[in-house]
């Protein structure tokens, strides 16, 4: 496969993108590697439709009085940009991409457990999306994400039906890629990939395909339920039929924590591999990294709960949920300092995933600790549904998970397509990126502790100046997600040949060629080593 | 009847029939656990209402027939009995009392879902039971939920949960007859009993699994509020 030439790398002559051509290829393949590609294109689609969604919200906020958009528009727009960004951009994101594309070649398989039903996902991903598409086409959504009931059942005449009814397809997309990457990681490892052997984002994608399974279904009956109810006009939910409003939230946010950390943990995965490639060094404290995955998973189905501290929950039961959350923080803790210790003594280069994982410890550590306030129920009476909490999701969310999509995207890259993407292009992007998203994201922090409510197109002349800041900001976020889709683009036919291991790292991924042939592996690897043996620190950068 | 070559049963991402069995089998688990919290979701609601609301559950009950609910009961507990028998004659690999099994089988799930549908469901129709569609009790309804001082809406509630609930059941049950009539096909093509009997052993656990659902739902809305 990799030839002796170190000079001038070469594509290998027959790889997954060029054995055969032509839409069928593409449209019915079961290759793990193709179908992240048909993954990529459509989340990639869905983030510039949330995008725009987000651009004219941030447009019509430049002005107190609102600049461009009826209230109720703005309603539709929030709840839109919400919608799609969740569930059609980021939870996909980074289990579907890199997660379809890196996981079976990660552990030396030949494709995942169930290719068809792989693919199967995808479809259900699209009608799934495509039927959202069709609610916010027809009239659109205007009941925040969250589709709190009465309102979205009883109060609204907007289509809920569909767009309840996208979520549900698209549900069982996810629940199915949960499962196929579960019996993957289970029964599909190369022999010598124990457990113990797995790089540590095999782990988070493992502890977010469990949330995957878990989650997911509970999300899927209650849209059911949303739905019978609007078609019926029956009281699920209503309480002047007798209907609870509150069983809803509680239904809804027993998915909806979960839901957060399969946005979050394939990322920190992503992170951990980045940290360890770019410092040349084992991950310190593997097993607890990896512990920290699972508990994130385990715990993080018991703090729904916060979500509802001002809604009529008693007391003791917020007590519970606070002291939980605050559990929750401390897995996540772990692997931030794990990630840090890595660093130290490493031998640390700067290359551009290495800058979206310097970005995504930062701000992640932002967003967890303002976590920590909400979680604290005195704080959250005041801070509950302002901008503060905007601010805290969005540091983890888009600081957070999409610094570590960004990053994994770039890292696997030369894996994915055999070519570089311009090195000086994509740190710049990566430094605007981090610039634009703070000051995007930062002054919603002082906002929402001022006392800024979220999901109001109009608000008080003096929050203008913070407001202007962050739509500015969010012009330089914009610029800065547009490069990387112009780069990379261009790199797909004119990057660099990449060689087989560019980075020089370590892992399975890259003993074989760039792109890998269709089964990944000429023969089935062996693994004899724990995973990121980097040895003595010379032997870095000898490529 | 004597299929291909064994290597042609595995597909080409196992190394061996072995890890392929493996797989399916961890898979169709893990599909089941999601078939727990979708239908926990429900349970759980379920259980808030029934507490809130002991009366109307329990006046909501007695408008149910007994009778098609026990008759269901031995329907599905005989039917998983064929199902195992199915499964075991494909491990032993014996073709005609696979058919027989998986047939017998069919016959019993689909004698369910006609019954509901048909009969017991179009009952309930016509004495205007069924909430959203036509819910205006009368007569002995009327008396029984009046006995029990329940609300009207609060007895729509209960009927709604009985609703969804079996549906979503009898829906899950279409699903395993579909499943069944695929398995004839190929049974009676000769699949299943080289060896290759791990898709029989699939929606086997599937089946199981339906019932047993039923085995809960049975108690939960026949035969609560002191009706035995
Ligand atoms: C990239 C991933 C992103 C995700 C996953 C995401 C997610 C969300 C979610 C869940 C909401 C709440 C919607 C609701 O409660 O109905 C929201 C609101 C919002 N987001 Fe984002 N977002 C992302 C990117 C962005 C960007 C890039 C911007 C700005 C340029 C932005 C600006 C806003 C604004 C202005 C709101 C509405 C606040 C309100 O009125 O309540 N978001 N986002
Ligand atoms: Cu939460």
């Amino acid at each position: 496969m990799s030839t002796a030439t170190v000079e001038v790398p070469a594509l290998p002559e027959v790889h997954y993108l060029n054995v055969n051509y032509g839409w069928r290829s593409w449209l019915f393949t079961t290759d793990h590697k193709r179908i992240a590609w048909l993954y990529l294109v459509s989340i990639t689609f869905f983030f510039v439709v949330g995008g725009v969604a987000a651009t004219l919200m941030r447009l019509n906020l430049i002005e107190p009085q609102g600049s461009l958009v009826e209230p109720a528009t703005y309603n539709k727009l929030f709840t839109v940009h919400g919608l799609i960004m969740i569930f059609f951009f980021l939870a996909p994101a980074v289990p579907t991409v890199l997660g379809n594309f890196a996981i079976p070649i990660v552990i030396g398989a030949r494709d995942v457990a169930f290719p068809k039903l792989n693919l199967l996902s995808w479809y259900l991903f699209i009608a799934g999306g495509g039927v959202f598409l069709y609610a916010v086409i027809s009239g659109g959504v205007d009941t925040g994400w969250t589709f709190y009931t009465p309102l979205s059942t009883t109060y609204v005449n907007t289509n809920v039906l569909s767009a309840a009814m996208g979520i549900f397809i698209s549900g069982f997309s996810s629940i199915l890629t949960g499962l196929n990457f579960a019996v993957t990681i289970h029964k599909m490892r190369a022999p010598g990939m124990t457990w113990f052997r797995l790089p540590l984002f095999i782990w988070s994608m493992y502890a977010a395909s469990l949330i995957f399974i878990l989650a997911m279904p509970v999300i899927a009956i209650t849209m059911v339920l949303i739905m019978l109810e609007r078609i019926f006009h029956v009281g699920i939910f209503d309480p002047a039929l007798g209907g609870d409003p509150i069983l809803f939230q509680h239904l809804f946010w027993f998915f909806g924590h979960p839901e957060v950390y399969i946005l979050i943990l394939p990322s920190m995965g992503v992170i951990s591999e980045l940290v360890a490639a770019f410092s040349r060094r084992r991950v310190f404290g593997y097993s607890f990294v990896a512990f920290s995955s699972v508990a994130i998973a385990v715990i993080s189905f018991l703090v729904w709960g916060h979500h509802m501290f001002v809604s009529g929950q008693s007391i003791y039961a917020g007590l519970v949920f606070s002291a939980l959350s605050f559990a929750v923080a401390i897995p996540s803790a772990v692997k931030v300092f794990n990630w840090t210790a890595t660093m130290y003594q490493g031998s640390v280069s700067y290359d551009a995933p290495m800058l979206y994982a310097l970005g995504f410890i930062g701000l992640f550590t932002i967003g967890g600790l303002t976590g920590l306030f909400l979680a604290s129920m005195a704080a959250d009476i005041h801070l509950h549904d302002t901008y503060f909490v905007i601010a805290h999701f969005h540091y983890i969310m888009v600081g957070g998970a999409v610094m570590g999509y960004l990053g994994g995207l770039h890292y696997w890259w030369p894996k994915m397509t055999g070519r570089l993407y311009p090195e000086t292009w994509a740190r710049l992007s990566a430094l605007i990126i981090f610039v634009g998203f703070n000051l995007t994201f930062g002054p919603q922090f002082i906002l929402g502790y001022l006392g800024m409510p979220r999901r109001y197109a109009v608000y008080p002349p003096e929050f203008q100046a913070l407001n202007v800041l962050s739509s500015a900001g969010a012009s330089i976020l914009a610029v800065g997600y547009v490069i990387p889709l112009i780069y990379m683009i261009w790199s797909l036919r004119y990057g660099p040949i990449a060689g087989p291991n560019p980075w020089g790292a370590k892992g399975l991924e890259w003993e074989t060629s760039s792109p890998p042939p269709t089964h990944n592996f000429h023969e089935t690897p062996i693994v004899t080593e724990e995973a990121y043996a980097y040895g003595a620190r010379q032997e870095a950068h000898v490529a | 009847m004597p299929e291909g070559p064994a290597p042609a049963l595995v597909a080409e991402q196992f190394d061996d029939i072995i890890q392929q069995r493996d797989a399916a089998s961890f898979g169709m688990w893990i599909f089941l656990a999601t078939e727990i919290l979708f239908f926990g979701g429900l349970f759980a609601s379920y259980a808030l209402y029934r507490s809130l609301y002991p009366a109307a559950f329990a006046a909501g009950s007695h408008l149910l027939k007994v009778a098609y609910g026990a008759s269901y009961t031995v329907m599905l507990i005989c039917s998983s009995l064929t199902m195992a028998m199915a499964v075991r004659s494909a491990q032993l690999g014996r073709r005609k009392p696979l058919i027989g099994f998986l047939v017998l089988t069919l016959l019993l799930g689909a004698a369910f879902v006609i019954i509901k549908l048909r009969w017991e469901w179009y009952g309930d129709y016509l004495e205007h039971l069924v909430p959203g569609v036509s819910f205006a009790p009368q007569g002995e309804a009327l008396e029984v939920i009046r006995r029990f001082g329940a609300p009207l809406s609060h007895v729509a509630l209960f009927m709604i949960f009985y609703f969804v609930m079996t549906g979503i059941h009898a829906l899950h049950m279409v699903v395993g007859v579909g499943l069944l009539t695929f398995l004839i096909i190929m049974a009676y093509r000769g699949r299943f009993v080289s060896g290759d009997f791990n898709t029989v052993e699939m929606v086997g656990l599937y089946w199981h699994f339906v019932d047993i659902v039923w085995i809960f739902l049975f108690p939960l809305l026949y035969l609560i509020g002191g009706r035995y």
